[in-house]
């Protein structure tokens, strides 16, 4: 166990440093092979007003002269050690991990990020937990009874719900529980308040957009709940435990939904992971300050160092959801041999 | 009246193809710490009456009727409630196949302990100790350790072995072993037919063994049940059925047995033909499509279905051919060639 945690943890330092390579590649490889000179990458790290004269000294400074290889350890050593920017007469050091200075603020992007990030967990958090017990509870009761009523209208409102794309029904909910008078439940987006402020007020303001992103979750979650349901309730233990004399509700939970939950913690690590690098439509939709609202902001206004920063960040917690899954796997199957 | 009683149980599943009669007027009876084989090709119901009895046919599928009755208890139309507090307890299973028919998540302790915890009321820790003590029992070598191990960390014979400790440890008063060893290997097969042997011996309990190998049942049974497209054929005590088989069925089944007795150079002589359709059985008998001596019936077995009637004392057969005949022909034609060598 203790040799599979260090490989698997090797593999994801691995998997970050291929990652952070192509990051690097597609912002500045990429820009040089269509034809970008190292002036014009510059010239987005000074303002419009500067000399052409200004900008030779900036792409100096900044490295972009300097052979790709060197570019990259920079770059890398930035976001593993920090780096110092050298301005002429001061020298401003930024902590790691640096992905530069957003070229709207002027302001680290790092910190910026570490800011959004409660507002895209705390909206990721919530509806996982309502995606979860939706989504695994009705593709349970969809399995018992596979052809009732029950099962084709679940199924009916699961395909709806991984079909309508966040930005109608988000906005949708929006009309008609936030403004639409007679329904008004929750507040119009755009507020957050932190957990730690007022739990009742930040339940309160994430609501419509938990269930927005969990609805189209959950139907996923039902449909792969059914199919594993369907088959593991065929398996000959299912009849063992029956044999037994077991109740058939501890049957269904107890033996049938936990030979069906290896898929369905697979991909909620995936997913999960996924969603803490942003939720962008839900984000944009309810106009929620998170992660995602940030990306689609930086990519408006092309702030560069931030997208990348969004990039990796993102592709960090994709890797560390892998790596959850992997460890949890043996924890879920017995069977799975670690070493 | 016998501890287990079934009186013309029917079981038959409605189907877009039609209605199959999986078990089609099937009676028995069996006594405590007595044992009885049925036998059969596959498809011949026996798996379905034995899950019949259990109750265990999903409700609403399964159209059952008949009786089945349990130490004075009838079953057939008891609630599902009441017969679910019975299975365990009262009567056990052990399946085919251990390793699917173990839970692949949980240890085998812990599904030892849950069967046990069921039925009685008692801590995790004694319960566990149960099940250290069962899984001595069948012969599980360091049962202290093996209780917390998982099924697919166990041989094909363990398993087997754990599976009956999981039978056996509310004490049932019915067991029914559906096929218990042809998911192993040979050398471990008579292994657990001892183990299953000794423990009936000791449990006191009525056996029921489900098998397709005449050897297996040869071996345990006092009496012994032929099953062909749902019906008895053919029903008797061990000996009536090993000595004086009369129906044509039987001695293809005998004679489909490799025996080690007889000369390498000699052929099997299987049963010729497939299992018949249990949507459209055969007219008359239904086995008269594949059986050797049909003709000499004077076309009665194409035609009219035979009684299941009584030759000499408990000893049953169901055909047309009239007594005298069959003994004939077992003992001039089917028997020598058996004993050929």
């Amino acid at each position: 166990m203790g040799t599979y945690i260090i490989r698997r943890l090797i593999w994801a330092a691995v998997m970050l440093t291929i990652v952070s390579i192509i990051t690097f590649a597609i912002f500045f490889l990429v820009p040089r092979l269509a034809g970008a000179t190292p002036e014009s990458l510059a010239s987005r790290y000074v303002g419009r007003t500067a000399t052409a004269e200004q900008v030779k000294d900036a792409a100096e400074q900044l490295g972009f002269n300097d052979p790709l290889i060197v570019q990259y350890g920079r770059f890398a050593k930035g976001i593993v050690l920090g780096a110092d920017y050298n301005y002429g007469p001061s020298v401003e050091h930024c902590p790691a991990p640096c992905f530069g200075y957003s070229f709207l603020t002027r302001l680290p992007v790092w910190p910026d990020l570490l800011d959004r990030l409660p507002v895209t967990m705390s909206l990721a958090i919530g509806a996982a937990v309502i995606w979860l017990i939706a989504g695994v509870a009705t593709g349970v009761l969809s399995a018992l009874k596979p052809g009732s009523v029950f099962d084709r209208a679940a199924m009916g409102i699961a395909l709806a719900g991984v079909s309508l794309p966040i930005f109608f029904t988000g906005i949708v909910s929006l009309v008609v529980f936030s403004y639409g008078h007679p329904f008004r439940i929750t507040a119009p987006g755009g507020s957050f308040t932190p957990f730690s402020e007022n739990p009742a007020q930040w339940a309160y303001n994430l609501i419509l957009p938990w269930i927005t992103l969990a609805f189209l979750y959950a139907a996923g979650y039902a449909r792969l709940t059914r199919a594993g349901m369907l088959e593991t309730m065929n398996e000959d233990y299912i009849r063992t435990a029956r044999a037994k004399g077991l109740s058939e509700r501890v049957v269904v939970v107890k033996h049938g939904l936990r030979g069906a939950l290896t898929p369905i913690v697979t991909i909620f690590g995936l997913d999960f992971g996924l969603l803490l690098g942003g939720a962008v439509l839900t984000e944009s939709t309810y106009s929620l300050p998170g992660i995602g609202k940030y990306a689609i902001d930086a990519i408006t206004n092309q702030d560069l160092p931030k997208v990348m920063g969004v990039t990796l960040v993102a592709a960090f917690f994709v890797v560390l959801a892998n790596l959850i899954v992997d460890l949890l796997y043996a924890v879920v199957d017995p069977r799975v041999r670690l070493g | 009246m016998s501890f287990l009683e079934v009186k013309d149980l029917r079981i038959h599943f409605p189907t877009d193809d039609g209605l199959v009669k999986s078990v089609d007027g099937l009676s028995f009876s069996l006594e405590r710490g007595k044992t009885l084989g049925i036998v059969g090709e596959s498809g011949s119901g026996k798996s379905v009456t034995s899950l019949g009895i259990l109750g265990l046919h999903k409700g609403g599928r399964a159209r059952i009727s008949g009786e089945i009755w349990l130490d004075g208890e009838e079953l057939v139309g008891a609630s599902q409630e009441h017969v679910r507090t019975l299975r365990g307890k009262k009567m056990a299973m052990i399946f085919q196949d251990p390793l699917s028919a173990m839970h692949p998540f949980y240890t085998v302790g812990d599904q030892i302990i849950e069967a046990y915890r069921i039925h009685n009321d008692v801590s995790k820790k004694v319960a566990r100790k149960h099940a250290i003590d069962m899984l001595g029992r069948v012969g599980i070598p360091q049962p202290d350790r093996r209780v917390d191990s998982y099924p697919h960390e166990f041989s094909g014979g363990m398993r087997q072995r754990a599976m009956i400790a999981m039978a056996l440890c509310c004490d049932p008063e019915l067991l029914i072993a559906d096929e218990p060893t042809t998911a192993l290997d040979v050398t471990v097969q008579a292994q657990i037919l001892d183990l299953m042997r000794d423990l009936q011996r000791d449990f006191n309990a009525a056996l029921i063994i489900i098998t397709h190998d005449l050897g297996v049942v040869a071996e345990l049974s006092d009496d012994i049940l032929v099953m062909y497209g749902g019906k008895c054929v053919e029903y008797g005590a061990c000996e009536d059925i090993f000595e004086r088989p009369e129906h044509p069925y039987t001695w293809g089944l005998l004679g489909s047995m490799p025996r080690l007795d007889r000369e390498p150079t000699e052929r099997l002589m299987p049963i010729k033909g497939s299992p018949p359709s249990l949507i459209n059985v055969p007219s008359g008998c239904a086995f008269h499509p594949r059986c050797a001596f049909e003709e000499r019936t004077g076309g009665l077995s194409t035609t009219q279905v035979p009684e299941l009637l009584e030759t000499e004392g408990g000893h049953l057969v169901r055909c047309h051919l009239p007594r005298e005949r069959r003994r004939a022909i077992w003992e001039n034609e089917i028997k020598p060639n058996l004993e050929a060598s």
